[in-house]
């Protein structure tokens, strides 16, 4: 179907069930029970799902099938998203538009940025990219101001031209976002017995673009222009005497790749219309590339997992205070309950990043594969039990 | 002339700091093979121990003083540190004023032994993974180590002055025969500077005359063969980490009176000291140092006013330019060794 | 008509003249072996003609037209493809994608955009890279991770992969290094095949002499960066000035 193999029909499958129900799926507690906050069925939870997931997806394009390790990342995630403000101040607040200047612009970054840093491999790429994001980052900070907005951000006032638009609302406020008159904020509630579902058109808007950008890269990684990229990774010397160019293959990965990043940023944008340069430093581009890791590099379902883990924990921790986790150990005796949620707290509530730390050096160490390698190994330590391993010495294909 | 003058020296301070992260970074890239990303967390964890050093010297208990009443009349609590009741008022009240030179003792175990422990129990485990594997373990480490200062330390910078001796500034232009007031330099960045100077030095020595140090350099050039001596130069290479670590420690330490230590210094500057050890060339120690001053000196000299009414914003960026030029034009870096990583 | 023409090179590494005045002239169809003891400067010349090294006098002509200055992909285009040393493959790949990767590159060049299109569905690729696969006996290593084949396989994969795109000159470098007698011999009647079947010519560096004389009908003998003589396998056997300069030493 649709140009898929049978196995990668039903991996996109999985991921259109998955998305198109992720409001009953991620809202499995009832309203107003004990288990309520560890849903994650809301709006602007679910968007961040999806919107890292396509970021994770580009990422993995380029880190996952080319071994890039490129650290600057996060830069064209923030260029998408000022291209995106961009677009809602002086056209209209229409996504669309909004969205394809997103991913041109981040497009057009990613060309001179991948031509300079793709002359050197290995750490010094990771170095360059580095260095160019660091860069834009600085400049968007301070002198770029009156294109980015400095330490504000870039946002919206009634004052935008909106050529297109209106630049107030009849009621004098700031127009929001929409794709033809729906807007990106609107929700529905369907309530069921205890149960409230929440329909976001903004959600469903991005989770259709993380389908698509996902059906995109399976169909990338089946190309021959993806079985070239991971020649590059595993010999590039080969290639180059097997009378192919290095260069512009993995050029036109890191563009891809930056495009990806900029489609996340402008959708990023059209949730919320606003955009900061905080959006481009480097520990952002080090959550991308943990989201990938933690998924899994190079396979195809990995980087969307990943993100979903992370930004799910990053929330559900974040939640969890000292009252919840006493509440969770109260069946322990006094002094005993106490030192456990000691030793519990430093990892929760703001602490997150302490978990997602240990976390990532966890999967490096252990896991390098990620979730994926380990949903495999125990796939095949159930298997295993039950007949002969037979294909350990065929080729896994990418999942 | 002497706004020159001016801009080398402002440069300096900046440049000692960089110069004493990158001769680590360079030091541990030569000698292990490792990239590592948590070399800044390191200077971080010195400028926090001389944060405890100054909170530890300044544990006080309260006594009622009798004679004394606040405004609502109810007796004056007095805190006294316990130094001062130990050693005497005035001794006490010194410690606490040197407590960021008195770090610098507190902070040398404290760092070897952190560097030796990271390197046993982690880098050691990544010799033989790709360099961006190690990137990423120690990328996560970074974080870790950063989030555990945080939630000790809060996120907001801990000032933590200078001994009273050396505050105010020196004027250097008088000194050397400019008119007064034209070139004022804080006495403390000049410590810096000098100890700096010292510590660089100090390895220096180290590496060059010790047969400890000619074994390393041995190793630094050819591991393998070094390996067949039978020499074990593993267990110096662990002692190599742990002396990284104090360096960046003690550049940590003294640099927080210069800037309020916070939980992200660390990521700050180790992503411009990668910069400076790419700029003076992988796994070569001079060149990290020169590299080091250099891009301080050229960084302040671009912070200057009429630089940046020529070039908008040239400050913030000079220090990630040069390094793409260099990388571009000359991978091996300043003085970098030919065909180390030149691809 | 020679098809590889060597004029007068030389390359100097820091104090080190690696090679000097080296002339040399392959003809087409032929097998051609560059011999010579230890640092002789094979290997150097070598890369010299793939374009990985660029000498600092001399020229270095194929079929017409100069190498000097093109990229190893470019110069593989124009027809000249490597064996190296140690197999080099894709390891991560498995042995049908390692076959179809010159396949493409035969088709469409250096660089072609590709990226929508599923790999499988170019059907001329498919045949050809499983028309080779059976050629090299490979068939039912298809689906294998490269890098979990035996050396000697990996070898005649790699050879494989050069002849996917039907180069005019094959260069091999010690093909047969660290091989086992059995391997070796293997190899010696592959290349032999490969000589006979196809029109196709093939210079060969090589240690071992019992590989070169099974092999070769014109050889060069290289000794300290220069061409000692150049003639026929039976001559070569018998002359003295190699004997000293190359027997001598190896014994």
């Amino acid at each position: 179907m649709l140009g898929l193999n049978k196995k990668d029909t039903s991996l996109l499958l999985i991921v259109v069930v998955l998305t198109l129900f992720a409001p009953f799926i991620l809202n499995p507690f009832p309203e107003g029970s004990a288990m309520a906050q560890f849903n994650a069925g809301y709006p602007d939870l679910m968007q961040r799902f999806v919107i890292f997931g396509i970021f994770a997806i580009g990422f993995n394009i380029l880190f996952g099938l080319t071994g890039y390790l490129s650290f600057g990342h996060a830069a064209f995630l923030g260029i998408g998203s000022y291209g995106a403000v961009w677009m809602f101040k002086i056209l209209g607040m229409n996504v669309l538009p909004a969205i394809v200047l997103a991913v041109i612009v981040a497009g057009l970054f990613a060309v001179v940025i991948g031509y300079v840093s793709l002359r050197r491999s290995g750490i010094y790429f990771s170095i360059l990219t580095l260095a160019f994001a660091q860069m834009m980052f600085a400049l968007a900070y301070s002198v770029l101001t009156p294109i980015t907005g400095g330490e504000t951000g870039l946002q919206l006032t009634l004052n935008d031209p909106r050529i297109l638009g209106a630049s107030q609302t009849a009621g004098g406020n700031i127009p929001v976002p929409s794709l033809f008159g729906m807007e990106m904020r609107s929700s529905t509630d369907l309530e069921i017995a205890g149960w409230v579902f929440t329909f976001n058109v903004g959600y469903y808007f991005s989770a259709l673009i993380m389908i698509l950008a996902f059906y995109l890269s399976i169909r990338i990684f089946r190309s021959p222009f993806g079985m070239m990229l991971r020649a590059i990774k595993s010999n590039q010397n080969r290639l180059s005497y097997t009378g192919l160019n290095p260069r512009p293959y993995t050029l036109a990965a890191f563009v891809i790749s930056g495009m990806y990043a900029g489609l996340a940023g402008g959708l990023m944008a059209s949730m919320d219309p606003l955009a900061g340069a905080e959006r481009m430093q480097w520990t952002a581009s080090g959550e991308v590339v943990l989201m990938t890791i933690l998924g899994g590099t190079g396979t195809l379902i990995g980087p969307v997992l990943g993100a979903g883990f992370i930004k799910y924990f990053e929330n559900i921790f974040s939640k969890i205070n000292d009252n919840i986790l006493h509440q969770w150990f109260a069946f322990l005796p006094d002094g005993l309950e106490d030192f456990v949620v000691f030793i519990i707290h430093p990892f929760i509530g703001k602490g997150w990043h302490l978990t997602l730390g240990i976390l990532f050096m966890l999967v490096v160490i252990f896991l390098p594969g990620g979730l994926v390698e380990g949903g495999q190994r125990i796939r095949k330590a159930i298997k295993g039990k039950k007949a002969d391993d037979t294909e350990t010495a065929k080729t896994e294909p990418a999942e | 002339m002497d706004a020159i003058i001016l801009q080398i020296l402002n440069g300096l301070d900046k440049g000692s700091a960089y110069a004493l992260i990158a001769l680590g970074l360079t030091l541990i890239f030569g000698t292990l093979g490792v990239v590592n990303f948590a070399h800044g967390a390191l200077f971080m964890i010195g400028a926090f121990c001389a944060v405890t050093l100054s909170k530890i010297l300044n544990l006080s208990f309260e006594t009622i003083d009798p004679n004394k009443t606040d405004f609502l009349g109810n007796p004056l609590k007095v805190k006294t540190p316990y130094v001062e009741s130990w050693f005497g008022p005035e001794t006490g009240a010194a410690l606490i004023d040197w407590s960021v030179p008195l770090a610098i003792l507190f902070s040398i175990p404290i760092m070897l032994l952190v560097g030796v422990i990271m390197e046993r129990g982690l880098i050691k485990h990544f010799y033989k993974r790709e360099h961006a594997d190690q990137i990423l373990v120690t990328f996560g480490l970074a974080i870790v180590l950063q989030e555990i200062i945080k939630y000790y330390f809060g996120a907001n910078p801990i000032p933590t002055p200078a001994p009273d001796a050396f505050k105010g500034s020196f004027d250097f232009g008088a000194a050397i025969g400019f008119d007064p007031n034209t070139i004022i330099y804080p006495y403390w960045r000049l410590v810096y500077f000098m100890f700096s100077v010292v510590i660089i030095g100090g390895v220096f020595a180290f590496l060059q005359f010790t047969t400890f140090g000619m074994v390393v350099r041995a190793g630094m050039a050819d591991r393998e063969t070094v390996g067949l001596l039978g020499i074990d130069i593993d267990k110096r290479f662990t002692i190599m980490f742990g002396l990284a670590a104090a360096v960046a420690g003690l550049a940590g330490v003294m640099y927080t009176p210069i800037n309020s230590p916070n939980y992200h210094m660390g990521m700050d500057f180790l992503v411009l000291s990668f910069v400076v050890v790419v700029v003076g060339g992988m796994g070569s120690l001079p060149g990290a140092v020169l590299a080091g001053f250099l891009l301080g000196i050229l960084e302040s000299f671009a912070s200057m006013r009429e630089v940046i009414d020529l070039i908008p914003g040239i400050n913030q960026i000079i220090i990630y330019l040069v390094a793409i030029i260099i990388l571009l034009t000359r991978p091996r870096g300043l003085m970098g060794r030919k065909g180390v990583m030149e691809e | 008509m020679s098809i590889l023409e060597v004029k007068d090179v030389g390359k100097r590494f820091g104090g080190l003249q690696a090679l000097s005045d080296v002339n040399l002239s392959v003809k087409e169809n032929s097998v051609h072996a560059i011999i010579g003891p230890n640092g002789a400067g094979k290997s150097t010349l070598l890369n010299c003609l793939v374009g990985k090294l660029i000498p600092d006098t001399g020229s270095v002509m194929f079929d017409g037209q100069s190498v000097l200055g093109r990229s190893p992909y470019e110069i593989n285009q124009m027809g000249i493809s490597r064996v190296f040393q140690t197999p080099e493959i894709f390891g991560e790949l498995s042995v049908m994608e390692n076959m179809m990767i010159p396949c493409f590159a035969k088709r469409d060049g250096a660089f072609r955009m590709h990226a929508i299109e599923n790999m499988m569905d170019e059907k001329d690729i498919v045949e050809r890279a499983e028309h080779m696969l059976e050629e090299m006996n490979m068939a039912d290593k298809r689906d294998m991770h490269a890098a979990a084949m035996s050396r000697g396989d990996k070898r005649r994969l790699e050879i494989g992969m050069c002849l996917a795109q039907e180069p005019r000159l094959l260069l091999l470098d010690e093909p047969t290094a660290g091989m086992a007698r059995a391997d070796t011999n293997n190899t010696i009647d592959l290349l032999k095949q490969i000589s006979d079947e196809r029109d196709i010519t093939i210079a060969i560096i090589e240690h071992d002499m019992h590989v070169v004389f099974s092999l070769a009908n014109r050889i060069t003998v290289l000794a300290q960066g220069t061409p000692l003589v150049e003639d026929d396998p039976e001559n070569i056997r018998g002359n003295p000035k190699v004997r000293e300069a190359y027997l001598g030493e190896t014994a």
